[in-house]
């Protein structure tokens, strides 16, 4: 491990295309920072201090110890960050659901990335009468101004850079975080080992429905329920009570807080260990309970669900077998 | 031209860029302010379970999600033509008023603080949330953690979790609180309170007792004469949660108010090509450019706006502070951008008073958090104030309930027109002919900036929390001649 | 000429029934065209809605998924859950693009190889006419997609 030269390792963490929870996450273990700046100089952080992209670049490469990477590969500006930290780091966290499976801009790969732009600079209130669209490169006056180009699908930060460990989670609890920072300080005193490349850490093996109290029975689904029209007994599996939970495919280790408070799983631990593709595996599940055996009543009963893939894959579109649509990956309207 | 390229600029929504373009004598001929982010909620939304949204567009922002969960919370509900119970619409507004003052909290503590209580030209290794504490006192960090703590404890008690509430549907809450729960939430409200009154002695002591400071705030380099919107309740009193949003113009002269329905009568969004953020401006007014004035549509949604737009608070502390506020700095309206800090903190007391209030209320506690919705889903406007600006969302469904459109005017949109004549105004007063760039320059032109609190306050801790600035300065052939930054 | 599009079919059949069908048409010599390719499980229901994601992400222009007759399962009724899995499982490829005639469940028993060789017979033709599905993640997809998106060193 490269000291720096204050004695401390270098750490740094990192936001592309993401929200800022991933952050607010990490400061939520609260007292506990201070074991993060106690043991760690953090060099790059944009949100909170000032290193630039200019200094990440003049780092040599892999002199940070550790960098956590939250959001998805949206741009190519993402793509490049995502790069030069892996070159400059030598543990790559890909942090929080956006960096693991896409999270919610890879929603975006269900529709072709000009249909995202085309909504976004012609809404109701948008006075755009030119149709006018930002474009990556554009000369004014002065000069020449540059932002960023949107690549056609968003991509997990695996797809881009090998990543070294996986932590889920939108955001990962703050208690799962304290715990990885404890491993990583003994780590570093030598008291521990790190666990294998490649792992997903900060989250248990199993699913939500582990950690779940809801008492769980034999499910028998005759009507699928939006949850606005129904008063939930708050005892009892919400599966089993017709209104759609994630649970049974997503990772345990949020400790079933949504559910708790009466609102079913959404499934933004992503993939229970061992699950390949994430709506693939709901899918099963909920057909699997479904109490019929007609195929014309399985339809009915199957209109309750109108937008399977947002619901099945709402988190996990990036990070699925099939990643995009089809005209998401041609860049074609749907 | 010569170019200063400033990138990344930080505590915004995604990332943001400054060009300062200079002539040939060395003064600021044009500065341009770059978004280069777009993720599509307004698109990736269609086709989505409408009662889904709330909990999608909290993803818009990990540190407001309370924000967006509430006015898509109010949007789900107009578009099911259902009406909570009282203690619904309590429970959400407590768990809004705690989220506001943690809010505010991180942003004048870890961001704000630094300029004034180090100083703008302090030495840029002490001009971080660790010189406060050194200057003020190991005490100050513990408390902004404990208060970060509380609210976000708050926030989980009744929205289900620390970030991403998940609890609101359309008609309600999935639950309620329990009278412990409710003993809990009043007693950190109460300290609240405590801290929300010792951070404006704070900010009187050590800003508004030095000189030097109030010629800051005062000056007219930090100074725009624009248009102020803001969320009134029916006494025309600051509320966050419900209301009208009251319109006023430079003058202070009230013109209109208008219902979420009538959103679209006011506000318009105007394009550029090089930025992929939207300019909202007044449309009754028109888009006449980046221009102050009473003829130029361009407005702002900030604390600052939001106290210019009412006619008081609806706490007696609070409203206490708004009339020394206004009497302090010469009537209303007040167009110092670095007021705002102070309007921050006076809406922090407001916060912290109102929680109490909530916490109070015989109702909280009822388990008629519910009403279920009857009628077919149609079309809806929820608009809650975000710390950073009026937040509107609008969702039209299909019968089923399915999004078929999703509109979205967001927080610190509203004020990118008027963050992007702060830059340039204050980039053209600080860099001239012949001028040398400092350190404390940079931070000067962030100061513009910074007092909008633009979408991202970074929680306090003990990490040096400055500002990254890069200033790279080409000579006429573009080659790279100096480069100065604020070193960690 | 140009060269007829020959679809790639990966077939799921379960181990009572419908591969004995498939057997018993081969035995009697009836021909049925070579696009499928047969992968046995023990039942349908053993079919994980990944099977056939992973199958047209891989290439496959098309899904055959075989079973028993309703009420002639050989585990009991796990072939009505193979029904369930494959109308959902069908709704959601929908929205991603992919037509929901490429995915195709048969109930054959093991006495039908004549009827099994003209369910694949017409499965084929139905997807020749909808073309290759090419998926980009395959490597007859469209490769330069990928390629587009390589990242600026």
């Amino acid at each position: 491990m490269t000291a720096s030269s204050n004695g401390k390792p270098k750490f740094a963490m990192y936001w592309a295309s993401s929200c800022g929870g991933c952050e607010i996450a990490v400061l939520n273990i609260h007292e506990k920072i201070l074991d993060v700046d106690a043991n760690f100089e953090v060099v790059f952080w944009p949100v909170a201090m000032d290193a630039k992209y200019k200094d990440v670049e003049a780092m040599p490469d892999g002199s940070i110890l550790l960098t956590l990477f939250n959001g998805a590969i949206r741009n190519d500006e993402n793509a490049h960050m995502a790069q030069l930290l892996r070159r400059k780091s030598q543990i790559l966290v890909a942090f929080g659901s956006c960096a693991n499976e896409g999270c919610m801009p890879a929603l975006a790969n269900l529709s072709s990335v000009q249909e995202i732009i085309d909504t976004a600079y012609s809404t109701i209130t948008t006075d755009n009468p030119q149709g006018i669209r930002p474009q990556p490169n554009y000369t004014v006056p002065e000069g020449d101004l540059h932002i960023p180009t949107l690549y056609p699908i968003v991509r997990t930060l695996d797809q881009v850079v090998k990543v070294d460990y996986y932590m889920p989670g939108c955001p990962p609890e703050s208690h799962q975080i304290a715990a990885v920072i404890d491993l990583v300080v003994k780590v570093l005193h030598g008291e521990a080992q790190l666990p294998p490349s490649g792992s997903v850490i900060g989250a248990g093996n199993s699913t939500v429905c582990d950690e779940c109290t809801r008492q769980r029975d034999v499910k028998t689904i005759k009507e699928f329920k939006r949850i606005q029209h129904v008063m939930l007994d708050t005892q009892v599996c919400i599966l089993e009570q017709g209104v759609l939970c994630s649970g049974p495919a997503t990772r345990s280790g949020c400790k079933a807080l949504c559910p708790a408070a009466g609102s079913p799983c959404i499934g933004c631990y992503g993939p229970a260990e061992g699950v390949l593709d994430y709506g693939a595996r709901l899918i099963s599940a909920v057909a699997s309970v479904i109490d019929s055996n007609d195929p014309a009543e399985i339809d009915r009963i199957l209109d309750g669900i109108p937008d399977p893939a947002g619901m099945f894959y709402r988190f996990n579109l990036a990070g699925s077998v099939l990643r995009a649509s089809k005209s998401a990956w041609l860049n074609k309207p749907s | 031209m010569e170019r200063i390229t400033i990138d990344p600029i930080t505590r915004l929504e995604g990332h943001g860029k400054i060009e300062i373009f200079l002539d040939e004598k060395g003064n600021v001929a044009n500065t341009y302010f770059q978004i280069p982010e777009l993720r599509g909620f307004e698109r990736f939304c269609v086709g989505r379970q409408v009662e889904e949204i709330p909990i999608l567009t909290n993803r818009i922002c990990g540190v407001c999600p309370e924000a967006h969960h509430m006015a898509g919370a109010k949007a789900v509900d107009a578009v099911y033509h259902v009406d909570p119970p009282r203690t619904a619409k309590l429970l959400r507004e407590l768990l809004y008023s705690a989220f506001y003052v943690t809010d505010h909290t991180t942003h004048f503590y870890a961001l704000a603080g630094p300029d004034f209580v180090m100083g703008p030209d302090a030495p840029v290794a002490e001009r971080n949330i660790l010189g406060v504490i050194h200057k003020v006192g190991l005490e100050i960090g513990g408390q902004v953690i404990q208060c970060r703590k509380y609210g976000h404890t708050v926030v989980e008690m009744i929205g289900g979790r620390k970030v991403h509430p998940c609890t609101s549907i359309p008609g309600g809450l999935t639950k309620g609180i329990t009278e412990d729960q409710r003993q809990e939430i009043e007693k950190m409200g109460r300290w609240a309170i405590e801290f929300a009154q010792f951070s404006l002695k704070l900010f009187n002591d050590i800003v508004l007792g030095n000189q030097a400071y109030v010629d800051l705030i005062l000056g007219d380099i930090y100074t725009h004469r624009t248009h102020y919107i803001g969320m009134v309740d029916e006494n025309n009193k600051t509320n966050f949660y419900d209301g009208k949003i009251s319109v006023v113009d430079p003058d202070g002269k009230r013109l209109g108010k208008y219902a979420p329905s009538e959103y679209t009568d006011w506000i318009a969004e105007h394009v550029e090509p090089w930025s992929y953020l939207k300019y909202p401006y007044l449309k009754k007014v028109g888009w006449k450019g980046f221009v102050d004035g009473k003829d130029s549509g361009v407005y702002c949604a900030t604390p600052l706006s939001r106290l210019n737009a009412s006619d008081g608070m609806a706490t007696p502390l609070a409203q206490a502070e708004y009339e020394k506020f206004f009497s302090t700095l010469g009537g209303k309206p007040v167009h110092q951008r670095l007021a705002t800090h102070w309007a921050r903190l006076i809406e922090l007391l407001y916060a912290a008073e109102h929680w109490v209030e909530l916490a109070t209320d015989p109702e909280i506690t009822s388990d008629n958090f519910r009403t279920v919705p009857t009628e077919k889903p149609t079309e809806g406007v929820g608009i809650v104030e975000a710390p950073r600006g009026t937040l509107t969302h609008h969702y039209w469904t299909d019968e089923r309930g399915i999004a078929t459109r999703v509109n979205l005017v967001v927080g610190t949109t509203n004020n990118y027109a008027p963050i992007s004549m702060s830059i340039k105004k204050a980039a053209q007063s600080l860099i001239k002919e012949g001028t040398v760039i400092t350190e404390g320059l940079l931070n000067m032109v962030e100061m513009a900036f910074r007092a909008y609190d633009p979408c991202f306050g970074c929680a306090t801790h003990s990490l040096p929390g400055q500002m990254p600035l890069q200033v790279t300065i080409y000579d006429a052939q573009r080659n790279p001649i100096e480069v100065l930054k604020q070193a960690c | 000429m140009s060269e007829q599009f020959e679809p790639v079919i990966i077939g799921f059949t379960c181990n009572w029934c419908s591969y004995r069908a498939a057997d018993l048409a081969g035995t009697s010599r009836i021909k049925y065209p070579p696009n499928v390719r047969l992968i046995r499980l023990m039942c349908s229901g053993r079919l994980d809605p990944t099977f056939v994601i992973k199958a047209l992400a891989g290439g496959a222009d098309g899904v055959l998924i075989t079973g028993c007759h309703p009420g002639e399962c050989h585990y009991l009724d796990q072939n009505y859950k193979a029904m369930r899995r494959y109308l959902l499982l069908r709704r959601t490829l929908v929205q991603m693009g992919i037509e929901p005639q490429r995915v195709k469940l048969v109930w054959a028993s093991a006495a039908e190889g004549a009827r099994l060789a003209s369910e694949i017979t017409k499965l084929v033709e139905e997807i020749r006419l909808l073309g290759p599905l090419n998926w980009p993640t395959s490597t007859n997809g469209k490769v330069e997609l990928i390629e587009s998106m390589e990242v600026p060193a």
